[in-house]
């Protein structure tokens, strides 16, 4: 009775199976990712870009619920999807949104925004690759408690969390500022 | 019987596959079959009573295949798309919708094992996989290519995200006099915790938490853009709102996912305020039965519809007695009223945590 309490589950280490398929929705997952991600940059459509941007960072979410961080999957989708992705569609569709491709949505800087997201990839890829190589994923791995999350953002991190709250608190503000000119 | 529904007997010898089969032909049942439940009980008689009128009397005894003809009315409805419309999208948004408020139910415990996942974030997921809807409402405003289409979903995303927060906010009390976000420990501790040392109906944080209550009441009515807060649909303005364009098989999935979307909301609240699945101790007592023995697992899904349907009953007594907000008002309401008390009751239930 008193174990409802504290619902400790115990998850057993994972099957071979059960890797395989945890490994197949990975790569199934990623090959979403990359193709919208792909399908964003090329459509011709600012409202359909929006779309597979949704497409995009709900893949993401699905990367963290398989790699166990609920906590971080859940924010993905309340922030990304449900307030950024949303405001950006509000913003899109209250000012321009025609049905159908449009062809000034290119734009001159492509090639150097092009090479940015090249070095981005290079340098991101190769700080993975030397950090974690070959190392693989513990099969006894349990899902991340959000006691836990919690608890090291406010012990561990108390300082970087404060720092980042007060930043966006700014950011807030100054938005009002430059928003309100009264 | 008893050891039929021990867990280790019932769920666990079960192989993974035909255990995810099994709760997805479960899910889809706790969310198709109170809908329609709650469309004929209250959509159909009740709102014809308290109108002075009969309803429908004609399908069925007492118009009781009433539901069965509207299904079979709109599936075969042609499927109309508007000319100008972005196709894929239209065709695409009533399914983002509708997996939203299956994603809002698979947290819902309807027993002490009777859970579809047993979420650690529970009720923050809940809230997180709810605003995705507005998506779906979006794409259907703007894919219509009809003006009125357009200035529902704008509307619609509006409302919704002015009165996220206000739910959100709500929610937060419960879960910091609970100690934890997942659903099924907030229901042991509801049943756990005690009133000033008398436990006979356990904490429900209906009472500790009345203000949150309200507020999360009134949100969940925006959220669902019902009465008094339907501007995104007016019917007396923007005919049917982001809707408009849609028939047949189309409307009907917005149709299930809006009556749908009330009982998960209900099913929510219900966990949060009324106690869960759990009958209050002193029943149980009666029945010399541990709170959470496994014969919940049979009772809770009955108790929790009871909740639901006393839930969603005030759902659509306010829907059908309130006059509309304007626009303005809508807003105003959610940001300097529900706020700033939703905030007031986080600070005062912090304070009652550390003091008690």
């Amino acid at each position: 009775m008193m174990s409802l309490l504290l619902f400790a589950q115990e998850i057993e280490p994972l099957t071979n199976t059960e890797q395989w398929v945890i490994n197949t929705f990975f790569y199934v997952i990623a090959l979403v990712t990359v193709v919208a991600a792909l399908k964003m940059v090329t459509t011709n459509n600012v409202v359909h870009a929006a779309l597979y941007l949704l497409i995009v960072l709900a893949a993401v979410a699905a990367v963290y619920i398989i790699l166990g961080a609920e906590f971080a999957a859940a924010t993905q989708v309340l922030v990304y999807i449900g307030a950024i992705l949303v405001l950006l569609l509000f913003g899109v569709m209250l000012t321009r949104a025609k049905i159908g491709s449009e062809d000034d949505l290119n734009y001159d800087q492509r090639w150097i925004g092009g090479l940015v997201s090249v070095v981005l990839f290079a340098v991101m890829g190769y700080s993975l690759w030397e950090g974690f190589e070959d190392t693989k994923l513990d099969p006894a791995f349990q899902p991340q408690r959000t006691g836990d999350v919690a608890e090291s953002i406010f012990t561990q991190y108390i300082v970087p969390f404060e720092a980042v709250s007060v930043l966006l608190l700014a950011a807030l503000i100054g938005a009002v500022v430059v928003a309100r000119r009264d | 019987m008893t050891e039929l529904f021990a867990t280790d007997y019932f769920w666990e010898t079960w192989p993974w596959w035909a255990d995810t089969i099994f709760r997805l032909i479960f899910a889809i049942v706790a969310v198709l079959l109170p809908a329609g439940a709650t469309v004929y009980l209250y959509l159909f008689k009740m709102v014809s009573f308290m109108q002075s009128r009969l309803g429908p009397m004609e399908a069925g005894p007492y118009g009781s295949m009433q539901l069965v003809a509207e299904l079979g009315k709109n599936l075969q409805k042609e499927d109309i798309f508007p000319a100008r419309a972005d196709r894929t999208v239209f065709a695409l948004a009533p399914y983002v919708v509708l997996a939203s408020t299956f994603l809002l139910a698979v947290v819902v415990p309807f027993g002490p094992e009777a859970t579809f996942v047993n979420l650690d974030t529970g009720v923050y997921f809940a809230l997180a996989v709810s605003s995705v809807s507005v998506v779906g409402i979006l794409m259907a405003g703007w894919a219509s290519a009809s003006k009125y289409s357009l200035l529902g979903g704008l509307r619609a995303a509006g409302q919704l995200i002015a009165y996220e927060l206000p739910l959100i906010l709500a929610v937060v009390g419960v879960v910091i006099q609970a100690g934890t976000l997942n659903l099924q420990n907030i229901v042991t501790a509801q049943n756990q915790q005690e009133i000033f040392g008398w436990g006979a109906i356990g904490n429900p944080y209906i009472i500790t938490q009345l203000l949150g209550f309200i507020i999360f009441l009134i949100a969940v009515q925006a959220e669902l853009t019902q009465v008094p807060f339907d501007m995104p649909i007016a019917e007396s303005e923007l005919v049917s709102g982001y809707m408009t364009e849609y028939s047949g098989f189309r409307f009907l999935m917005f149709f299930i996912g809006e009556f749908a979307t009330a009982n998960i909301f209900a099913f929510l609240g219900a966990t949060l305020f009324l106690g869960g699945w759990a009958v209050p101790p002193f029943v149980t007592d009666l029945f010399n039965i541990a709170w959470d023995s496994p014969i919940m697992n049979l009772v809770g899904p009955f108790v929790m519809l009871t909740k639901m349907l006393l839930l969603t009953f005030i759902f659509y007594w306010v829907r059908f007695t309130f006059p509309r907000f304007r626009e303005d008002q809508l807003q105003k309401f959610a940001w300097k009223v529900l706020i700033p008390l939703s905030l007031i009751n986080i600070a005062l239930t912090a304070v009652f945590k550390v003091a008690f």
